[in-house]
């Protein structure tokens, strides 16, 4: 299984990003880790020509409510709407509604669990074979 | 349309799902590498190899930059490592590859090497041939953090690109076989650092010193006897390239172009000596005979398991009746025995 783990937006950390890649990598995952500062655009055209099988977003600066949309056209737009959507970092309780509304699959929210990461990833799968 | 078809369309989609079909080795691979074949063999291959955080992907990244600028179109196979423990893999080479990232005309796909050894992943050849089909004229290949023995880039790139950078050891290291010998070209990067100097230095006595960098790799490899000629022959007839030492600083771009004409210069000069023919048909040689190898044991198997005979001969290995050499010499015979009277098709 293949999975991008990309920063959109602008915030400057990414060690919440990196402890979920390697939570990816030890449950035998192939983890893409593009770095921050990315725009949804370079994410998708990322998550299309690394063939992923789920684009995990990390967001810390309060702009999931823009970004996980425009994430979630974009790839439907691709044809690649098939890719699972997933979305961390800092994100209030009372917004996770509106991201699974986007298209995002999963939010979690800080101090999420992250075997429990892992296995909704697994569980929630959409391509064949993956 | 089929995924062939949009492929050689160079549809982006279709691209990356085939290179995940043959990486997972799925029945459809095999079809889809003929099909792709009569297209393949117009990109120019260039590996980038060399020690960990050496700056591979920055110099990757700077190069794509420079070759976009001369209107190529550009793609990127980067690989990293697959955990021994897990079988996962963290693939963490886009992160300096950003130029590129939303650029039409660049393609980076990212591999892990699954278990494979020699600083590739094990399909690594067949990804090329994909790329190339569909339409990317350069191709750059990245490899993981290679030491002394990950020589395997030279198989698949018609220029290897060596990067070292000052301070990993002194000029001994220099000397051992290994990736060095195979660079056709060297950068030495972070040469804003101390040291470069001298190990510039240190690497071009190696290059004038018999039977190191620049003899035993690159001349035997592509200017040497060609397949077929006796062994050990004399490298006869073409000049020597002597692999240029390029001085790089890939953060702020220093010494890329001068890098680029480096790799360009040596891709002339194989040209020029007939050696890129040589290569390649010394690569295809041993891919075939690699093929035949595993065919031709996959039939003598399929067949010796068919009547039981296998693992009667694996009893007589182990209770040490018959020694593992000469009871596979047996077998092939009477493999061979049997496919001469047409037996092997007839039992299917």
């Amino acid at each position: 299984m293949r999975v991008l783990v990309a920063k959109p937006g602008l915030d400057s950390h990414d060690r919440g990003a990196k402890v979920v890649a390697r939570a990816y990598r030890d449950a035998g995952m192939e983890v893409v880790y593009t770095g921050l500062h990315q725009t949804p655009e370079e994410i998708v055209e990322a998550a299309i020509q690394e063939d992923v099988d789920v684009v995990a977003l990390s967001i810390l600066s309060g702009a999931h409510t823009t970004l996980v949309p425009r994430v979630a056209e974009l790839l439907r737009a691709q044809g690649a709407d098939d890719v699972l959507l997933l979305v961390g970092g800092i994100i209030p309780e009372d917004d996770i509604p509106a991201m699974l509304e986007a298209g995002a699959a999963g939010a979690f929210g800080p101090g999420s669990d992250l075997d429990e990461i892992v296995e909704f990833t697994r569980s929630n799968l959409r391509r064949r074979g993956a | 349309m089929d995924l062939v078809a949009r492929l050689l369309a160079g549809d982006r989609r279709a691209l990356a799902r085939a290179i995940t079909l043959t990486e997972n080795e799925d029945p459809a691979a095999a079809r889809l590498a003929a099909a792709v074949y009569p297209h393949t063999g117009k990109a120019r291959t260039i590996g980038v190899t060399g020690p960990p955080g050496a700056g591979k992907s920055t110099i990757v990244d700077g190069l794509t930059h420079l070759y976009r600028r001369e209107g190529r179109r550009v793609a990127v196979v980067a690989v990293d490592p697959t955990s021994p423990f897990s079988g996962g893999a963290i693939l963490g080479d886009r992160i300096r590859m950003r130029r590129g990232a939303a650029d039409p005309g660049v393609f980076i796909r990212s591999l892990a090497t699954r278990g494979h050894l020699g600083g590739l992943s094990w399909h690594t050849g067949s990804v090329v041939r994909l790329l190339d089909a569909a339409g990317f004229d350069t191709i750059l290949v990245e490899t993981v953090g290679a030491g002394q023995a990950e020589v395997e880039i030279m198989r698949y790139a018609e220029t290897t690109v060596v990067v070292m950078v000052p301070g990993l050891g002194d000029e001994v290291q220099a000397i051992k076989a290994g990736i060095l010998e195979i660079a056709d070209v060297l950068a030495v990067n972070k040469a804003d650092r101390e040291g470069a100097d001298r190990l510039v230095r240190e690497l071009e006595i190696m290059l004038r010193m018999d039977g190191s960098v620049g003899r035993g790799g690159p001349l035997a490899r592509k200017e040497g006897p060609a397949a077929g000629s006796e062994p050990g022959a004399d490298a006869a007839g073409p000049e020597p390239w002597v692999p240029p030492v390029v001085k790089t600083v890939a953060t702020t771009d220093e010494g890329l172009p001068e890098l680029l004409r480096a790799v360009e210069a040596h891709h002339e000069h194989l040209r020029a000596t007939g050696g890129l023919e040589r290569w390649r048909r010394r690569e295809l040689a041993a891919e075939v005979r690699g093929l035949v190898r595993d065919l031709a044991g996959q039939a003598a198997h399929a067949w010796a398991t068919a009547d039981g005979a296998w693992e009667e001969l694996l009893g007589r290995v182990q209770r040490r009746e018959i020694d593992p050499r000469s009871a596979s010499e047996g077998l092939v015979q009477e493999f061979l025995r049997h496919a001469g009277s047409g037996g092997p098709g007839a039992r299917g």
